[in-house]
């Protein structure tokens, strides 16, 4: 397993945000139909660099590389609309020292971004700028130096700045994905758990499939998952150590434990246990293990999920006949039902920014993804389908992942589970590349924050 | 001439709703409500003992063919006292996962139940829930449905 945390030293050397001056904003809280023309100029690399980079990474040209993972962010954010490079009329290395801006207006780019790539010390230092081409001047620069193999996750790190300066708002594109990896047959589905960069490279299986494993869950600090496995046949809530591979059961439940996530500070573990066909929800504090009940009630009460101050939690209950959302104070204490559309509800995730809740909904034999406010008000679907269920929040609360799944005939014909994204406009709706079917999606916070 | 095409009509519609009775006898298994009735998919813990119960959409009552199969277990399992048997509770395709383990749970318990009320004693059966996980039936259609919307009685020794 490679490690987890990477260094990486930023070091600032101009930093110009001050007083915008620039005339470059993008609105992010409608949907974009007219994203913003930028140019991703190829970063620059000297030949000594590009020759010890294609020997130890295998890479043609890595700057050219780092460009394409920073295009190819930018584009499907739905925001940006990074130009073809073959338009290109500037010279890399000299784009990056002093922009023509002339040349980069004509092809009607707003925005440049150039750079250089160096090695430094056996390591990767890349220095990247962002230009304002209509105004003519730099409005940020950066450095960073990292181990090579982190080269992508420049890539990463260099969009979330450019986001961060152009929209106001922390990006998410320095993040993964931990799903449930699917095969076989769906009457006896093979799931593992896998875990990818936030654009579908670098995926690594993290069990073998030897047992059904479900609903992996992120902690705070992205080296935990919390997830049920049917390990011996009993399904239990377990806890995995991304970078040593340990697991543990949580907890010493007489039966199933289910729908985990971890709270908010990272200390506790929230989930479903059910016993003699009741299903309440508990919490088990990982230091202490001292376990709590939180919901005492005869009908089904499952998907808990924690508000970003760890002060509420919404839950699933179907305690009204049928399945709906229900908010109430993390001790259990002012249980109140929040929805009350047509059709069933489930799923309920709150946002990071706290203001509203994800949720599947079903609703005359159709799965919507949709977003309501933390007391039910303001209800909106975003996107319908066959099926489809399970969002998780981008870190920054813009973007929702969830999975879909097709039809299928009784020989299992036509299915297929995928995992896809939309933004919280309910605009820019994206499969998300996956190795193999994928289900059950869970968004990491930023790596580097 | 209009008489006889009259009764060339009415044969037509005849033999056309022969033909379609036919189509419809031809889909595999039943549905009463929407609880499966057939028997496709199952299979017998000894002559005369099907091993399993089927649900209706979101419920959790055992109907009354359900009653009958689960009073037919419970004699077959007062007869061969050694034998434990697990319950494996499912749920359609149609439901979000976490929800649907909880059902799942809730109908082998309302298997359970049945059986221990028939004098069978709680510690010779085990519970676990697939919820929507391992269904039987691959299609996408209600019957396939409600063909996975059941418990199923399995010898654990």
């Amino acid at each position: 397993m490679r490690k987890f945390i990477f260094l990486i030293y930023v070091s600032l050397f101009i930093f110009n945000c001050g007083k915008a001056w620039s005339l470059i904003e993008v609105d992010i809280t409608r949907g974009n139909l007219n994203p913003l023309p930028l140019a991703v100029s190829p970063l620059s690399v000297d030949q000594n660099s590009k020759e010890k980079f294609k020997d130890t990474l295998k890479l043609e040209d890595i700057g050219a590389e780092i460009s394409k993972v920073v295009e190819n962010n930018l584009r499907q954010s739905g925001l940006f609309n990074p130009l073809d490079p073959k338009a290109f009329l500037q010279k890399p290395d000299i784009a990056h020292v002093k922009p023509r801006f002339e040349d980069w207006a004509l092809i009607k780019a707003q925005a440049l971004i150039t750079g250089e790539v160096k090695i430094v010390d056996e390591k990767l230092r890349v220095e990247f700028r962002l230009w304002d081409v209509l105004a003519g001047k730099e409005i940020m620069a950066l450095a960073f130096t990292t181990v090579s193999e982190n080269w992508r996750r420049v890539g990463h790190i260099i969009t979330d700045k450019v986001y961060q300066r152009l929209t106001g708002e922390k990006g998410y594109f320095d993040t993964r994905i931990i799903y449930v990896a699917e095969e076989g047959l769906k009457t006896s589905r093979i799931k593992k758990l896998a875990i990818m960069d936030q654009d579908g490279f670098n995926t690594k299986y993290l069990t073998l499939g030897n047992e059904l494993v479900l609903t992996p869950r992120f902690n705070p600090t992205n080296q935990m998952v919390t997830y049920l496995s049917y390990f011996k046949n009993l399904p239990r809530v377990y806890l995995l150590d991304i970078e040593t591979g340990i697991q543990e059961v949580v907890g010493d439940f007489p039966g199933m434990t289910f729908a985990p996530r971890f709270s908010p500070d990272g200390k506790k573990i929230i989930m479903s246990f059910a016993k003699d066909g009741n299903s309440d929800i508990y919490t088990m504090d990982l230091e202490s293990r001292e376990v709590e009940k939180i919901t005492n009630h005869p009908s089904i009460d499952t998907s808990p999920s924690y508000s970003p101050d760890g002060k509420y939690i919404c839950f699933n209950s179907d305690r009204s006949g049928y399945q709906q959302i229900y908010v109430m104070r993390s001790d259990g204490s002012k249980v109140k039902r929040i929805s009350f559309g047509n059709g069933l509800y489930g799923t309920p995730v709150w946002s990071p920014r706290g203001d509203l809740i994800a949720f599947t909904k079903l609703h005359k034999g159709k799965f919507y993804i949709g977003v309501m406010r933390t007391d039910g008000t303001g209800e909106r679907l975003l996107t319908e389908n066959y099926y489809q269920e399970a969002p998780s929040w981008s870190p920054n609360g813009r973007v929702l992942i969830f999975y879909r799944e097709t039809k299928s005939d009784s020989a299992g014909k036509g299915f297929s589970a995928k995992l896809w994204s939309i933004d919280l406009t309910g605009y820019n709706e994206r499969m998300v590349k996956t190795e193999t079917d994928a289900s059950d999606p869970s968004w990491s916070s930023l790596l580097t924050d | 001439m209009s008489l006889n095409k009259i009764f060339r009509n009415t044969l037509l519609v005849f033999f056309a709703s022969i033909l379609l009775s036919a189509c419809a006898v031809k889909t595999t298994g039943k549905m009463q409500g929407d609880v499966y009735t057939g028997k496709d998919t199952v299979e017998y813990l000894a002559s005369g003992v099907p091993d399993r119960v089927f649900f209706a959409t979101n419920e959790t009552v055992l109907t009354t063919a359900s009653r009958e199969t689960l009073r037919k277990q419970a004699s077959w399992l007062r007869k061969n006292s050694k034998i434990n048997v697990v319950l494996e509770g499912h749920a359609d395709e149609r439901g979000t996962r976490e929800y649907n383990l909880a059902l799942g749970e809730r109908r082998a318990n309302a298997a359970k139940d049945y059986l221990m009320t028939y004098g069978i004693s709680g510690n010779r059966i085990s519970v676990i829930s697939y919820g929507k996980e391992r269904p039987v039936d691959s299609g996408s259609n209600p019957l396939a449905w409600s063909k996975n919307r059941r418990s199923v009685t399995v010898k654990a020794n």
